[in-house]
């Protein structure tokens, strides 16, 4: 947990600023202690300065700051308008400033390690929890001959490189092969010369001499503790803590503007994704639940998942909805896209829509078949992601597991643990969400992207403000989680989804539903069938749900199961529609089966 | 909280800046090396399109030789088996180690893949680090003008005066030539047909778009860059082997730049930008395709330098908003690339059809309909 720089103890704050320097928008979070509870004011937002020709990112936070001054009338920045002012002093300043940052493109690392799937995967998840973007992942058994590694790294220019590889009495050799390439390559820092690269080395204990030997004189170099001792244990905490230091000491101070900003800071500045993480990782601890996260940008996708307490991010740099919505299409083909409409669509005329949006991100759609596409292309950006978070969110590679003959018949033992039935929250963040008209489209979206099985509660969050909570928790988790819990959460409801796959019409879930009213309700649904319940926020109701047809609550085919189901702004959505979810085959059957479901669930006004 | 979420909402009003079209612009362009070199320009000096600014020399590409493998002995004896020490240089085809043992009957050898200097040896892996020599690189003008300022080792400022066109997006990176207008009007088609022989190093600007043929016709002639409005999907794909996923270019290996003025689609270049072009016709011109959306937005640009006082515009920067009677281009369905005139801006949010609560604007069209649409979808046309 990071320390409090000034003297205020976290119980006497009343006026805490939290900043996010976005890579266009700086977007500044004013919090306030009322009747000893913590609740989020007001925001203030204005563009970003770290680029030419302003080169100070201070300049955006103060304007955005000033914003919240204007709206608020309270005084927040120093005399000369050059600092923030703390702490309060009973009528100005605030008692508490922290910051976190994604400008200039965010923490941009590059990982090296030996066998693909073992030292690098680990360090790759580390990096990545950390809050980086991997640039590449560099290995012996890549495929690719030295020339071409060494090419690569010397084009990418990253912030910072983890170099991990073998266990501790392990090989030497490929591991130290692995560090000359990267000496080989001399990669030059993206933020310019006169500024030596940061590495961080977490391999093989008995290579530090000779890594020291190679990178000490022109690198920072830090060699930690091995990430992964032995082949049944990943150690990646203190790797994540290293990205940190390494990041504030040798990145942040290089970039325009962020000496004078880490001054201004009560706490080190934190990467905005390692904030988001930090965000989902409390939902998860304060709901005891496992939870799927997933921060829907206009560039990249960003997916959390915290399962038994292990905390995974991965980011899929090129999915998004405004700058990179065409490689969206590019990624998943125009055609999986096409299924989602409930209308005729000239295929040329879509990419062509698409690619204007990529080149125009700042336009909002005016009609209901222009937000549909772009509900459309959501759902296909969070599938991908989550597919990709399940390419990182791994079994340990490389142990032997005692498998029993049950386990070896059981062909669907698959490399991730990623399994829906065993989450029970699922929360997303992002502008498109934040922004549809009706709070049951991004409820559709996330459902028709993830698939929830079982019993699952649904969250968004109403203003963009995880990051910001999450960098505030690791000062004060309580005020953190009031104002999470009172302000940032949308509680949408619950998606009751059996598992399992049927024909058409015939009877597959029964469900009884106790409503706090008293009354009881009674569905029958049928294959294919989805139906929305009211519940409001803060209700619950008992559910019992009997599958049938081989269909799966979470306790196995046709087994009955019992529960709590809570309510939301939406309600409770019992999904009978199939995992995995399958749209019909025909055009015409297929545009009919999407409309009726919008109708049922009064998804668009048309 | 529910007023605090509703003026957040209040706040998040953005249009898209318009894109410049001016006849005469003083443009200034820093032109810097990736790493620092000597410059070979002063201060007042006039530089034309392919000048020389700065020149440097950048690492060669390293190579690592397994060299203990090769000669079949432990890798800690890299050092006694090879004839070079680190740091030594040597020619191409040089023998840089070697084992003759048993009386011949073992001999193995390592030689230079390249001329150039051993990096480093290391007695861990029994490898050989060797690098090429030193590579040049230049930088040039780009545009044709005068030097202002001179970046000690970095690089310089060029100042030129004329038109300034920024497209919306492009490919393809900095290239030279004549602007040549090749249709009739800006709604047709840059064809096969229209693209001719004497278009050679030019310029050439279509109208509503380019086909793939015509593309591949320009390569043939040499032509440098083509200007259109729109570019259809399918073309584009067919002209780089690829789709475009994020929207950042100019780095494309291909010999031609591309630029579209208005977005993708069959879209006519709109009549300003091309009765601008038209006059610049027989003028030199620097265009460079590069695209890029995210922070610090880079648009695709035509410079076309020339000397006219009589020319110079006193018009400000950057509309700092619209008002009644602004001209601006629609850039979103349903009015997608309509021109249109504001007749109102109400304070309000609005609802639209698709449900959203927004800022909107009041626009009469061209024909004569008044429209609302928000406020987002609209780009001042800068006068």
């Amino acid at each position: 947990m990071a320390s409090i720089q000034n003297d205020n103890a976290a119980e006497d704050m009343k006026y805490i600023l939290v900043t996010d320097v976005g890579s266009t928008t700086t977007k500044a979070r004013f919090f306030a202690k009322k009747e000893d509870t913590w609740r989020y004011v007001i925001s203030g937002e204005a563009p970003t300065t770290v680029e030419k020709p302003y080169e100070d990112v201070t300049m955006g936070v103060l304007n955005a700051v000033r914003e919240i001054e204007e709206l608020t009338h309270h005084k927040i920045l120093s005399e000369n308008n050059d600092n923030i002012m703390r702490p309060f002093d009973g009528e100005k300043g605030v008692d508490l400033y922290c910051t976190t940052s994604s400008a200039g493109g965010g923490l941009q690392m590059m990982v090296g390690g030996v066998v693909k799937e073992i030292t690098a995967a680990s360090a790759n998840r580390a990096v990545l929890g950390a809050g980086s973007i991997v640039m590449d992942i560099l290995t012996m058994d890549d495929g690719r001959p030295p020339h071409e590694k060494i090419t690569r790294i010397k084009n990418l220019r990253p912030d910072m490189i983890l170099l991990a590889g073998g266990t501790d009495g392990g090989t030497v050799k490929h591991v130290a092969n692995m560090a000359e390439i990267f000496y080989a390559a001399k990669p030059k820092p993206r933020l310019g010369e006169g500024y030596s690269l940061p590495m961080i080395y977490a391999g093989n204990v008995e290579v530090q001499d000779h890594v020291r030997k190679l990178f000490e004189e022109d690198f920072s170099l830090l060699v930690i503790d091995n990430i992964r001792p032995t082949l049944n244990v990943e150690k990646i905490e203190h790797a994540r803590r290293a990205v940190h230091e390494l990041f504030m000491e040798h990145v942040m101070s290089h970039a325009p503007g962020y000496l004078k900003l880490m001054k201004w800071t009560d706490i080190d500045i934190m990467p905005t994704p390692a904030g988001e993480g930090i965000a989902m990782q409390l939902l998860a601890n304060e709901l005891k639940a496992n939870v799927l996260g997933v921060g829907l940008g206009g560039a990249t996708t960003n997916v959390y998942s915290i399962f038994e307490k292990r905390f995974v991010r991965s980011v899929s740099a090129n999915l998004g909805m405004s700058y990179s919505i065409s490689n969206v299409c590019k990624e998943t083909g125009i055609d999986n896209i096409l299924r989602w409409l409930p209308f005729e669509k000239d295929v040329n005329e879509l990419q062509s829509e698409i690619k204007n949006k990529m080149i125009r991100p700042t336009t909002i759609p005016q009609t209901i078949n222009d937000l549909i596409i772009e509900h459309a292309v959501a759902r296909e950006a969070l599938r991908l992601g989550l597919e990709h978070h399940k390419t990182i969110a791994t079994r340990l590679k490389g142990v032997t597991v005692e498998r029993t003959v049950g386990d070896l018949l059981d062909q669907g033992l698959e490399d991730t643990y990623i399994d829906l039935m065993q989450f029970s929250v699922i929360a997303g963040t992002g502008g498109l969400l934040s922004h549809a008209p009706k709070r049951i489209q991004s409820l559709l979206v996330l459902t028709d992207a993830f698939q929830p099985e079982g019993i699952t509660r649904l969250f968004q969050d109403s203003v963009f403000m995880m990051p910001h909570l999450g960098v505030l928790s690791t000062v004060d988790p309580k005020a953190a989680w009031q104002i999470f819990e009172k302000d940032c959460l949308v509680h949408l409801g619950t998606v009751v989804a059996p598992k399992g796959q049927s024909r058409e019409g015939t009877e597959v879930l029964e469900i009884k539903l106790e409503m706090p009213d008293g009354t009881t309700i009674h569905e029958n649904m049928r294959y294919g069938d989805i139906k929305k319940i009211s519940l409001g926020v803060g209700e619950t109701a008992n559910i019992e749900a009997h599958p049938k047809r081989g269909m799966d609550m979470g306790q196995g085919p046709n087994k009955n199961i019992e529960g709590k189901v809570h309510g939301g702004e939406v309600g409770v959505i019992i999904d009978a529609r199939g995992r995995p979810l399958s749209l019909p085959e025909g055009s015409d059957e297929r545009m009919n089966q999407i409309l009726e479901w919008n109708k049922t669930l009064e998804l668009y006004d048309y | 909280m529910e007023e605090s979420i509703k003026e957040e909402q209040n706040m998040a009003h953005a249009y898209t800046p318009g894109l410049k079209i001016k006849s005469m612009e003083t443009v200034r362009k820093e032109r810097v090396l990736p790493i620092e070199g000597t410059i070979l320009v002063e201060v007042g000096d006039e530089v034309d399109f392919d000048s020389t600014l700065a020149r440097t020399e950048i690492p060669g590409d390293a190579e690592i030789l397994n060299v203990t493998e090769e000669l079949g002995v432990d890798p800690g004896d890299v050092f006694d088996y090879s004839l070079k020490k680190e740091g030594e240089t040597f020619e191409e085809g040089e023998l840089l180690a070697k084992n003759v043992a048993f009386w011949g009957l073992v001999k193995n050898f390592v030689y230079a893949p390249f001329s150039g200097t051993v990096d480093s040896m290391s007695g861990l892996t029994g490898q050989m680090i060797v690098r090429q020599h030193n590579v040049p690189l230049e930088i040039n003008a780009y545009v044709k003008g005068r030097v202002v300022e001179v970046l000690p080792r970095k690089g310089a400022v060029i100042e030129t005066e004329g038109a300034f066109i920024q497209g919306i997006f492009g490919f393809g990176g900095e290239n030279h030539g004549e602007i040549a207008i090749a249709v009739e009007s800006p709604e047709e088609v840059l064809t096969e047909e229209k693209v001719a022989p004497e278009h050679q190093g030019k310029v050439i600007v279509g109208g509503a778009g380019v086909t793939s043929e015509a593309y591949r016709r320009a390569l043939e002639v040499g032509v440098k860059g083509i200007v259109v409005g729109g570019l259809d999907v399918e073309d584009l794909i067919e002209i780089l082997g690829e789709d475009i996923g994020v929207a950042i270019t100019g780095e494309e290996n291909i010999d031609i730049t591309v630029i579209a003025t208005e977005g993708f689609g069959v879209l006519p270049i709109s009549e300003r930008t091309f009765n601008l072009l038209k006059r610049m016709e027989g003028r030199m011109s620097a265009i460079n395709g590069a695209t890029q959306i995210r922070a610090g937005v880079l648009r695709p640009e035509i410079i076309i330098p020339y000397d006219d006082p009589g020319m110079k515009e006193s018009g400000e920067e950057f509309s700092d908003g619209m008002t009644k009677g602004s001209l601006v281009r629609i850039i979103r369905a349903p009015y997608f690339g309509e021109i249109a005139k504001v007749m109102d801006l109400p304070v309000e949010l609005q609802r639209v059809e698709s449900g959203s609560r927004v800022r909107v604007i009041e626009l009469e069209l061209e024909n004569g309909e008044v429209v609302t649409v928000p406020r987002a979808n609209v780009e001042i046309i800068e006068e």
